[in-house]
């Protein structure tokens, strides 16, 4: 029997704003506990919730750069549940009628290009953060409020992926695009892109989707695609024993590799949303999106197709300067600088990103598109070679100098002046007379091996072809 | 008497330095500290920081740099009405240590017109009852019997009230719990628009029902209190930014060509004794050349269940932050979270609050949802249409407050759906965001008050403050002996 899992994706982006979706709290990570937060995230009596127009604006943002309608009437609601990190007992959150809606994102697989439908992207409050003590005998547990209130973008995918390498590429592309839009930091580490996985199986061109679980405590996009691969199996080899799958919420645990019963279908919350009557429907003019569309940069998708158009860069170049907005742009600023493209590339995906963990950090490198931009020049012109270019760039990321002074300082120029060559390739010729003879019997690789004395002789600052000419008439003649 | 002078009374002596706020202020707290312990109005009173702020305030009028013609002159306010500093329980045991951290934007604005505090008054539980009987703190009497309740829920600030404690007193109504408690005490009380004052600070029963309003001896005062505390808040985005056009000068008293709208089914039910009262008053209104008509607001019949629906929905996720986590009652001996859970809100909560608490979280329930609270509020448009309907062809409607005076201190509380049922005449206009108010005008057989009650379309508080200025003049003082 062939079967065929179903995957969908709830993605929890948060959104990069100064402060909390409903107070006027600091959003900042780490700081200390409970010391970002005020009589409205505290849920202290009487208090009223006041929407974060930066909140609706990103979330607004988001919902254009996926593709999705963005609905001109939306309304918060409460989902009651207790917990002692959620301090009103409800979050806010919303129900039937999202911000957004109907969207889609593109995803790179093994044959093309595939199209991931998006159900909605909702907006809601964040919880605190409930810290058990592992100390023993202290039976404790804390709340930190600090999360409480900070304002996310709730992604839902149909369930239209078909594998964990195709989550695995789903996360990409969002975590690429709100990168792009500069919504969200989007850190699974710090918790600022969370994910749960639904996943079913059924038999191959079955119509009805077979009984679903969700997968929650996913803390890496490795660790998703991992889980799906797993659960999946799982539920074939159950369903090939003849046992029943059950709707339930299983645990990853990364150590183990496996995932584990939470909960099943019996005890899930009953959430009793309904309309927060403190926060008023939003209702928005078609100007205000458009307004809000403006503001929208290019995204990722369009990037690449331009790079590979324009640039005549190839497919494989073009995904990888355009994978971050930051490095596509310095890119960019190198050719309009006067770069020959296809080389700015080599350098960029060669040199540079050796250099540099967070290509997102590339303003802060010391080697800005325009030293680079020279120094590609400084190639063509043949003041130095590609192989001193290597020692200058490196020069130039250490200390932030730009090419000229490198190479004025170090002496690094190409020496092209024929005769200083000759007596260096004199000196060679009557230290290596082996290497002569050999050459002369017909070993090609005792010319290759001149050549390098030469080059050394002249610490790698001569001419190479001018040096190749010269000695191939010297020894020849 | 300095305890029988009206707001306005007060400011002017104020303002001829015939008396100081200090002097005001003692007068009431000696009034307090005879009669409270027989009336139970007030849960918190502090002379001692009330005191100080009279003497501050004496200071400032001193130096010329009173805050308003007010300034010194002393209030009730509700004890769901959070004051910074100042405990603010609800008249619950789960929150019978709470002292908030901020002001209500209402009292704010009270104390920013130099207003001082008197003291917080008693109330039904969260707000909800009729009576005051559900209070933690015990009932409060009704100063005209004390055998008989003073209606509630905000029950304490209408008794303070009448019974001179208080010149004036901030409320709250989410379904008549000014203008039924102004009614059986024999005062003016005032539930405004719905957004016309922030419920920012307001311990919230029915979020979009409760509205903050106020009582006072007269109708006059009763606009002084409420055009203080109207205003946008930036921090209730259901309030809403409208002019203030309802101030004490601004009443003309005069009815000439008003259309007033007499809806039959808001006579159905009601004691003879009271309907008489009632139609004796709109005939001299109708003499005095406002035009009467008969009107039908249809609906009526389903205000009960779709407000004890909506209500009950909101107040169950509303109340769900009292949980002994951060802040309230947390009983000893908890051993895990859900003990937690169940002992701090089992002991905390007294028995009609959860009751709400159980009707709410059931009409919410998935399965439930659509029967219940949704059909609620397809109840709720068809009873807004028929205000719509009728202020299309009226400017105000006048009806009874309620249906009878004020009963007997045990008589109903065994009797929810009874007790339920007394709110008739007063939770529409809280469904349908509608101002209005309460105006003594009799008293029964037994010597009970009786209210007449004036419904204006949203933010007409002008119209309706202004055929009530006309109705006092025909109405006897009522006082109570006590």
């Amino acid at each position: 029997m062939e079967y065929e899992p179903v995957i969908g994706l709830e993605v929890h982006v948060q959104l990069n704003t100064e402060s909390k979706i409903f107070c006027g709290c600091s959003t900042k990570f780490g700081s200390d506990s409970n010391t970002q937060t005020c009589p409205v995230c505290l849920g202290l009596p009487g208090v009223l919730p006041v929407l974060n127009e930066e909140v609706l604006k990103k979330g607004i943002l988001a919902g254009l750069a996926i593709n999705a309608k963005i609905a001109s009437y939306s309304k918060f609601d409460r989902k009651n549940y207790f917990y002692p990190d959620l301090p009103k007992a409800y979050q806010i959150s919303q129900y039937d009628k999202p911000i957004c809606e109907d969207g889609y994102i593109e995803i790179p697989v093994k044959n093309g290009l595939k199209k991931i439908g998006i159900k909605r992207l909702h907006l809601e409050e964040d919880a605190g953060k409930s810290i058990h003590s592992e100390t023993p005998g202290n039976n404790f547990s804390f709340v930190d409020l600090n999360r409480t209130g900070v304002p996310l973008a709730e992604i839902v995918s149909e369930p239209e992926l078909g594998s964990g390498d195709e989550a695995y590429e789903y996360l990409q592309k969002i975590k690429t695009i709100m990168k792009y839009i500069d919504v969200s930091d989007v850190n699974m580490e710090e918790g600022s892109l969370r994910c749960d996985v639904n996943v079913s199986v059924r038999e191959k061109g079955a119509v009805k989707f077979g009984e679903k679980v969700e997968i929650k405590n996913l803390n890496s996009f490795k660790s998703v695609r991992a889980s799906i691969n797993y659960e999946i199996e799982r539920q074939i080899r159950m369903i090939e024993s003849g046992e029943k799958i059950v709707q339930e919420t299983r645990l990853w645990d990364a150590d183990s590799n496996e995932t584990y019963s939470m909960r099943s279908k019996e005890d899930a919350h009953d959430y009793r949303y309904f309309p927060d009557p403190d926060l008023a429907p939003i209702i928005l003019a078609p100007e205000y999106i458009e307004e809000i569309k403006k503001t929208l940069p290019e995204l990722p998708d369009a990037k690449l197709r331009r790079f590979v158009d324009e640039y005549s860069l190839p497919e494989y170049d073009s995904s990888v300067l355009t994978s971050v907005k930051q490095l596509a742009d310095y890119f960019e600023e190198t050719v309009k600088l006067g770069a020959n493209p296809k080389k700015a590339s080599n350098w960029i995906m060669s040199e540079l990103l050796a250099r540099i963990t967070n290509p997102e950090e590339i303003k802060s490198f010391h080697a800005s598109p325009g030293m680079l931009a020279k120094l590609l020049a400084l190639i063509e012109d043949g003041t130095i070679s590609g192989k001193i270019a290597k020692t200058v760039f490196e020069e130039m990321t250490a200390t932030g100098k730009g090419p000229e002074q490198i190479i004025d300082e170090k002496g690094l120029k190409q020496v092209s002046d024929t005769g200083e060559i000759d007596s260096m390739i004199d000196a060679v010729l009557k230290n290596n007379q082996k290497s002569v003879d050999d050459f002369k019997n017909g070993k090609e690789n005792a010319f290759k091996f001149l050549v390098g004395q030469v080059m050394k002789e002249s610490k790698g600052k001569a001419n190479p072809i001018l040096v190749n000419d010269l000695l191939l008439k010297k020894i020849s003649g | 008497m300095i305890t029988d002078k009206t707001i306005s009374s007060l400011s002017e002596m104020l303002e001829k330095k015939e008396i100081s706020s200090r002097e005001i202020c003692q007068a009431y707290l000696k009034r307090i500290s005879d009669l409270n312990g027989r009336l139970n109005a007030y849960i918190t009173v502090d002379p001692g920081m009330l005191m100080v702020e009279a003497g501050i305030s004496d200071e400032r009028r001193s130096s010329g740099k009173q805050l308003s013609r007010y300034d010194g002159i002393p209030i009730a306010v509700k004890d769901n009405i959070s004051t910074k500093g100042v405990k603010t329980t609800c008249a619950s045991r789960i929150l019978s240590n709470f002292v908030p951290p901020y002001d209500a934007h209402s009292y704010e604005q009270m104390k920013s017109r130099g207003f001082l505090l008197l003291g917080k008054t008693n109330m039904d539980e969260f707000a909800m009852g009729s009576t005051t009987e559900t209070s933690y703190f015990g009932p409060s009497k009704n100063p005209f019997n004390t055998d008989r309740v003073p209606g509630g829920s905000s029950g304490g600030s209408a008794v303070a009230v009448s019974s001179g404690m208080a010149p004036g007193a901030l409320g709250s109504d989410t379904g008549g719990s000014i203008r039924q408690p102004a009614a059986f005490c024999g005062v003016v009380g005032i539930k405004p628009t719905y957004g016309r004052v922030s419920r920012y600070g307001l311990v919230a029963y029915a979020s979009s029902l409760d509205q903050i309003g106020a009582f006072a001896t007269t109708v006059g005062d009763a606009a002084v209190l409420l055009s203080t505390i109207s205003g946008h808040d930036v921090r209730d985005t259901t309030s809403i930014d409208r002019e203030v056009d309802f101030r004490p000068g601004d009443l003309s008293g005069d009815v000439s060509g008003v259309r007033i709208g007499v809806p039959e089914e808001y006579f159905e039910g009601v004691s003879e004794e009271i309907a008489a009262v009632i139609k004796n008053k709109i005939s001299l209104l109708e003499k005095s050349g406002a035009v009467v008509e008969k009107i039908s607001l249809k609906y009526t019949e389903y205000a009960i269940p779709v407000y004890y629906l909506i209500a009950t929905a909101e107040a169950s996720s509303n109340l769900a932050r009292y949980d002994g986590v951060r802040y309230g009652l947390r009983p000893e001996g908890i051993n895990n979270l859900s003990d937690l859970y169940l002992k701090s809100r089992s002991e905390g909560f007294g028995r009609e609050v959860k009751r709400r608490i159980i009707l709410g979280t059931f009409s919410l329930s998935s399965g439930y949802y659509d029967a219940y609270y949704m059909k609620a509020l397809k109840g709720r448009t068809l009873i807004i249409r028929d205000f719509q309907d009728a202020f299309s062809k009226v400017d105000a409607i006048i009806s009874p407050v309620t249906t009878t005076t004020a009963f007997k201190i045990g008589e109903m509380i065994s009797d929810p759906l009874q007790m339920y049922m007394s709110d008739i005449l007063t939770i529409s206009t809280n469904l349908a965001g509608i101002p209005g108010i309460s105006v003594p005008v009799g008293v029964d057989g037994k010597g009970m008050p009786i209210g007449l009650q004036i419904m204006g379309d949203h933010f007409r508080e002008k119209t309706i403050l202004s055929l009530a200025a006309n109705v006092e003049k025909t109405c006897e003082k009522i006082k109570p002996e006590i």
